[in-house]
């Protein structure tokens, strides 16, 4: 065993690793070894606490098997294009792990307490504090992310067919939910632990909360009335009830009601939230999972716990608000707001009037003669798994001497830096993934722009239209190269609702396919051309 | 026992090296910023391991805390795989 001191130490060196572990996410060439260095730190981070103390091996171990298998196994399978759903899932991952050490943590305090006159003893004030932090952050946490990762794999909203796996994961994590209240307070209601009393009340209250959640999560639609009743009544009861849990912190049935009620909201937080604020949700999430893990810091008094905690919190909040800026939004405003048509949209055939659909073999003309090619992609290039094909494109009319850049918008895709993962899985050098600020000041000398499944960051409403609901977001300002080509599979509005001018204008020419399939279109009528 | 005082102190100083260091992080790392980010607050794994292996904690307590380790584990080695199969593409030709 080593001493206290020495561990603390080795936490400290652990700390210094995780933060140049995020120095060299800086640039891409330290990325690698940054990452490498994030992860040595964890494990001396876990060999310093192991040999701390004498320890009880075989739960250690089960879990540890467990989750290593689960998550190796995950990290190795997961596609590039569903990293959204991947980052989603492991943040409530996160949270869940510190709501449940916050409950174990105070049902040892609790359970070491002997007798009446030990009660309030056993867990000092910041004990019980970060207990319900804890508890509530982690909970909302663990369930807003399950629904960011329902939304994000579409079997949430059944608007798509779900695959059989798709299913079998909604309904058995509703039934698990429901299932696991109800066990619980029937068995806290028969047989109270702690010296709490009207266990009852508290097991009916839990049991209510798992009901609801699992039943949220089963719904077909992302709306339903009386929601915002829901949110705030939920957002008062995660006070009310952390507020009893503080002066009664011997009641640990009421933690799991607190880790119940931050559930519903954290549902109902994340269910209103449209497609197109995805990123904004992600990142949120993000950064409350590291404010759990910090919470859990105090809880248990562990320093590396809080350091890593809040590096995580700060990095998530800052990309919060890139997204918020780059939707020209408040952060309360995709938390509570609603984005969708206002009462003046102009209606959709009015503006799609003069819209000129083209073929490949037109395009292939165009970039015939261009000296300048932008490729602007969207999340439509994602779902079509279009990136390798773009990158095809891209070394095609490179190889005719063409330059092609690449004009990435800070929040096309469902995650921060989706489209740039996406291009890099694809070997795109990244030195030609440009940002809108760069890109745009040089729009009016591309000769074409190509849209690849992208909507609303290419709306040129958002500069003209102060009354549009995506007024003063900044887009990507394809309408002022020479041509601008759009590949899309229809006219249908992007998530904010609206119709989008500038498939109609003069200089640009729809081509209506899969973005896939029309890329390689285009490559074929190339390659026929030249 | 570590006073509360310090722990904040740690606390916001942190959060402000946290700060300083992803607003030099470039937009076209995000991605795996944000899942290498995720394996760090990972570290819950430190206190679930803690709790898990206590030599005097009732099984309840022990059996919650298995499942922490559980799910911290997924998130401390799927994150930190992820994230290096996610930079390894990120390469200079």
């Amino acid at each position: 065993m080593i001493p206290e001191q020495l561990r603390d130490i080795l936490y400290v060196v652990a700390a210094v690793l995780f933060i140049y572990d995020l120095k060299w996410m800086a640039h891409p060439r330290t990325a690698v070894r940054g990452n490498a260095t994030g992860a040595m730190g964890m494990a001396l981070a876990v060999a310093a606490t192991l040999l701390s103390e004498p320890l009880d091996w075989p739960y250690m171990l089960v879990g540890v098997a467990v989750g290593g298998l689960i998550g190796a196994v995950a990290a190795a399978r997961v596609q590039m294009t569903a990293m959204p759903e991947m980052v989603g899932l492991f943040n409530g991952f996160g949270g869940g792990a510190s709501v449940l050490v916050a409950g174990s943590a105070l049902v040892a305090a609790v359970t070491a307490m002997t007798g009446a006159a030990a009660a309030g003893n056993g867990a000092g004030m910041q004990m019980k504090v970060a207990t319900v932090a804890s508890g509530l952050i982690g909970s909302v946490t663990f369930f807003g992310s399950y629904v960011a990762f329902g939304k994000l794999a579409e079997f949430l909203a059944v608007k798509w067919k779900l695959h059989t796996w798709q299913k079998v994961i909604k309904y058995s994590f509703s039934l698990a939910v429901v299932a696991g209240g109800v066990w619980y307070g029937v068995v806290a209601g028969i047989m109270p632990h702690g010296v709490g009393s009207n266990t009852g009340l508290l097991s009916i209250a839990l049991i209510v909360c798992a009901l609801i959640i699992g039943g949220l999560l089963l719904r077909k639609s992302d709306r339903f009335p009386g929601m915002n009743v829901v949110k705030w009544l939920s957002a008062v009861a995660c006070l009310a009830v952390g507020g009893a849990l503080v002066i009664n912190p011997e009641n640990f049935m009421l933690f799991w009601v607190l880790a119940g009620v931050a559930g519903v909201l954290g549902v109902i937080l994340t269910l209103s939230i449209g497609g197109a604020d995805m990123p904004v949700v992600i990142a949120l999430l993000n950064s409350y999972s590291g404010l759990a893990a910090a919470a859990t810091g105090f809880v248990i008094n562990n320093t590396v716990l809080i350091i890593s905690g809040s590096l995580v919190g700060a990095s998530g909040i800052i990309l919060t608000n890139i997204m918020c800026k780059a939707m020209n939004r408040s952060l309360a405003n995709v938390l509570f707001g609603t984005m969708g048509p206002t009462g003046d949209t102009p209606a959709a055939d009015e503006v799609y009037k003069t819209v000129k659909a083209t073929s490949a073999e037109e395009i292939a003309m165009v970039l015939d003669g261009a000296q300048r090619v932008a490729i602007v992609p969207g999340y439509g290039m994602a779902v079509a798994q279009a990136q390798h094909a773009v990158r095809s494109l891209a070394q095609l009319l490179e190889a005719a001497g063409t330059s092609v850049d690449f004009a990435i918008h800070p929040v096309a895709g469902r995650m921060p830096g989706h489209m740039n993962v996406l291009l890099a899985e694809a070997d795109v050098d990244y030195d030609k993934l440009l940002e809108m600020d760069d890109i745009n000041a040089e729009m009016d000398q591309y000769d074409v722009a190509i849209v690849v499944g992208a909507n609303d960051v290419v709306n040129p409403v958002a500069r003209t239209d102060p009354n549009s609901p995506i007024a003063g977001m900044p887009i990507i300002d394809v309408d002022k190269a020479n041509t601008v080509i759009v590949i899309k599979r229809s006219l249908s509005p992007g998530f904010a609702g609206i119709p989008n001018p500038l498939f109609a204008l003069d200089n640009t020419l729809m081509f209506f396919s899969d973005g896939r399939k029309a890329i390689n279109d285009i490559i074929a009528a190339v390659k026929e051309a030249a | 026992m570590v006073s509360l005082v310090a722990l904040l102190t740690i606390f916001v100083l942190a959060i402000f090296v946290g700060f300083e260091l992803i607003t030099k992080v470039p937009p076209t790392l995000h991605t795996p910023l944000m899942s290498g980010s995720n394996a760090i607050s990972g570290i819950t794994l430190v206190g679930a391991l803690l709790l898990a292996g206590s030599l005097d904690s009732p099984v309840l307590s022990k059996t919650l805390a298995a499942v922490a380790v559980a799910l911290a584990t997924i998130n401390v080695v799927g994150g930190f795989l992820v994230t290096h199969r996610m930079l390894a593409m990120f390469k200079k030709k």
